[in-house]
């Protein structure tokens, strides 16, 4: 149980930068999640903690030991594959035992670790079996178990639901964040799922090309997100573009757009990300900001419905709305919609 | 299953109903089955049996000599007992030999899995099937150049040392191991590293993060996930290797007198067919009772 730091680590292959210049701290016990597009840089990330890939420059600690140029199997850490990666050809508990024999933990004490981590992650009275003899989610549940009796220093998983279905997705889930929290380890997450990483983290590290462009809590991320980047690939965002007037954002239709953020001097150009979520179609006039709008498509997804809309101007705007009433707008329709001042974020680009 | 929807398939097919002649599944088996049965009749069945007829008769049906069928070609090793040492030479030979192939040919597979870096996989598999390219006769001749007193080897030595003797061990049982050997590799590379390529590189890795060095995983990871390849290149080298003549002739001089020589003098030189047949049956009961045991011995290993 210790923290995890990296500091300006790069990694180039060829000529292509994979990881530029990447400084982050991973607090003890903390779960953070990293987050971004294919080829962001995330696995690669997440295995030059582990050791797997020498960084070009920079520096990994974990706790107070610059581990940079120590060997995987010298660095103390828990792992996590998508492909499971047990060994076919030992039983459960010979798996879940493999890691403390290499630390000399053997016969009755071995045994006793053994169980307890076969208990934790629910599957009590499965060490005689082989990995063959159980289902994707039971053999996920091992290599948890086999991953934490060490004893780690941290917890790595590269994307290690993503093999499973939905179902049973949420249900490790919620597995996975009991035992993190029951044992107080220090993970890092590999995600493409936006909702699993709001959901398990403490933080959130997005990262694009190479860099981590916004890490903070979930809540601080999804609501404050620094670069359209960030508020485009964590849920769903509206950008508006204007001039700032006066303390407000001026659009090119004229529309004023009021924010509770500060904003640049005046005059400079800014955009704005509204969530689709903080939108509402109202049937009168308003405090808050408001825009009309004709409604291109209507999408019943079931609690939700999204509303594609589209401004005089040709802006394209998403709305996500309660089905309270059920579908009662139609395509064709003009609406108003109007949304808090406290929900408009000037971002970055 | 299969048969029924294969059936099933042909009502559907392009010609409509005029093909709607539906033929018993047992026929459909058996076409396609044929071609194997077939193959295996003519390659390994009638040849088999032919020599399993030879290995009864009296003499070679050749000959001008009347043929009886006898039993005595069966008692060649109580009848000539110095075969019997002949016999334990080749097991000896076939089992070191097969041994060297092992450790070496497992290590290569091993090198040749890791080697990821551009066209090293290619090159290396390439030098690896070259001894298999080349002829024979020419790479066992090849190392008596290299073994004999005075060859290549012992200049190599000369040059590091100018006043030791020779080291060449050419006409003895190691010369005959190591053209074996040279020989022979190649199969056990190739099992070992299909065995090899197979394995997800995660379970490495899982490996290493739990704090295993390399000869850990190598021993309690590579060597019992790769067993398959070890065992059937194994059985593809000891088989052929009791029963090659070449090399031991070649390079074992006066000491190469092997089961395969022996039979080989049967069929080329004493022109004693039946013997000779005989002979090689008796090797091969013996060798699948050499692999009945071990399999038991394995397979009660692995149940642990
Ligand atoms: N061994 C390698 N050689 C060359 N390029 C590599 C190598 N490994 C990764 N890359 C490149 O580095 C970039 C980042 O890869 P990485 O696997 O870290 O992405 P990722 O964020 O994990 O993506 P994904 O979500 O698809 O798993 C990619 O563009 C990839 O092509
Ligand atoms: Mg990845």
């Amino acid at each position: 149980m210790t923290n995890v730091k990296v500091h300006s680590v790069a990694k180039t292959y060829g000529t292509t930068p994979v990881l530029s210049d990447i400084t982050t701290e991973f607090p003890e016990g903390s779960f953070t999640s990293l987050l971004g597009p294919s080829g962001s840089g995330k696995t690669t990330l997440l295995r030059i903690i582990a050791g797997f890939i020498k960084p070009d420059q920079g520096v990994v600690t974990i706790g107070n030991n610059d581990v940079t140029d120590i060997p995987v199997w010298g660095r103390n850490i828990g792992m996590m594959f998508q492909s499971y990666a047990l060994f076919p050809h030992m039983t459960i508990a010979q798996n879940v035992a493999f890691g403390l024999e290499r630390r000399g933990i053997k016969g009755a004490a071995a045994r006793k670790e053994v169980d307890r981590a076969l208990e934790m992650v629910r599957l009590p009275g499965f060490g005689s079996r082989t990995p063959k003899q159980l289902s994707g989610g039971q053999q996920q549940r091992v290599a948890l178990a086999r991953a934490i009796v060490i004893k780690p220093s941290v917890l790595l998983l590269d994307e290690p639901l993503s093999a499973l279905d939905r179902r049973l997705r949420q249900e490790m889930q919620v597995e996975l964040l009991r035992i993190q929290r029951e044992s107080g380890l220090t993970t890092i997450f590999v995600t493409h799922d936006q909702e699993e990483a709001l959901t398990l983290s403490d933080k959130v590290a997005i990262l694009d090309k190479g860099r981590i462009v916004q890490i903070g809590e979930p809540e601080d991320v999804y609501e404050r997100p620094l670069t359209r980047f960030a508020a485009e690939f964590l849920g769903d965002s509206n950008f508006l573009t204007g001039t700032v007037d006066n303390g407000a954002v001026r659009l090119a239709d004229g529309t004023v757009v009021r924010t509770t953020s500060t904003l640049p001097t005046s005059g400079s150009k800014v955009t704005l990300a509204v969530r689709p979520e903080k939108m509402s179609i109202v049937s009168g006039p308003t405090d808050d900001n408001s825009l009309t709008a004709r409604i291109t498509t209507v999408i019943y997804a079931g609690p939700v419905l999204s509303y594609m809309l589209e401004t005089a101007d040709g802006l394209p705007l998403k709305l996500f709305a309660q089905n309270r009433d059920g579908k009662v707008l139609s395509d064709g329709d003009t609406i108003t919609l109007s949304w808090a001042p406290e929900h408009t974020v000037p971002v970055g680009d | 299953m299969q048969n029924d929807r294969l059936t099933s398939a042909s009502e559907r097919g392009p010609l409509g109903p005029r093909s709607r002649r539906v033929l018993p599944s047992w026929v459909s088996t058996m076409v396609l089955l044929l071609p194997t049965y077939g193959w295996l009749t003519l390659a390994v069945f009638l040849p088999l049996l032919t020599m399993f007829v030879f290995s009864f008769m009296s003499a070679t049906p050749m000959g001008k000599a009347p043929i009886v069928f006898t039993l005595k070609q069966y008692r060649a090793f109580i009848d000539q007992p110095y075969l019997v040492g002949i016999g334990i030479n080749s097991l000896l030979i076939g089992f070191w030999t097969t041994l060297f192939c092992a450790v070496l040919g497992f290590l290569a597979a091993v090198a040749l899995v890791q080697s990821t870096l551009g066209k090293t996989r290619e090159i290396l598999l390439i030098l690896i099937l070259l001894p298999f390219w080349t002829n024979g006769l020419v790479r066992v001749f090849s190392w008596t150049m290299v073994l004999r007193e005075n060859g290549f080897l012992d200049n190599l030595l000369h040059m590091i040392a100018p006043d030791a003797g020779s080291i060449g061990f050419l006409y003895t049982r190691y010369a005959i191991v190591v053209g074996l050997v040279h020989g022979y590799l190649p199969y056990m590379i190739l099992t070992c590293y299909i065995a090899l390529v197979a394995i997800d590189d995660a379970i490495i890795e899982a490996a290493s993060s739990l704090g295993a060095r390399w000869w850990t995983i190598l021993f309690k990871i590579l060597v019992p996930l790769a067993a398959p390849g070890l065992i059937s290149g194994s059985v593809l080298i000891f088989i052929p290797v009791i029963g090659s003549f070449m090399e031991p002739r070649i390079l074992g001089g006066r000491v190469g007198v092997t089961m395969g020589t022996v039979i080989e003098d049967q069929f080329t030189q004493a022109f004693n067919w039946p013997l000779g047949a005989s002979l090689s049956f008796t090797l091969l009961a013996v060798v699948l009772a050499i692999f009945a045991t071990f399999s038991g011995v394995l397979r009660r290993g692995t149940a642990v």
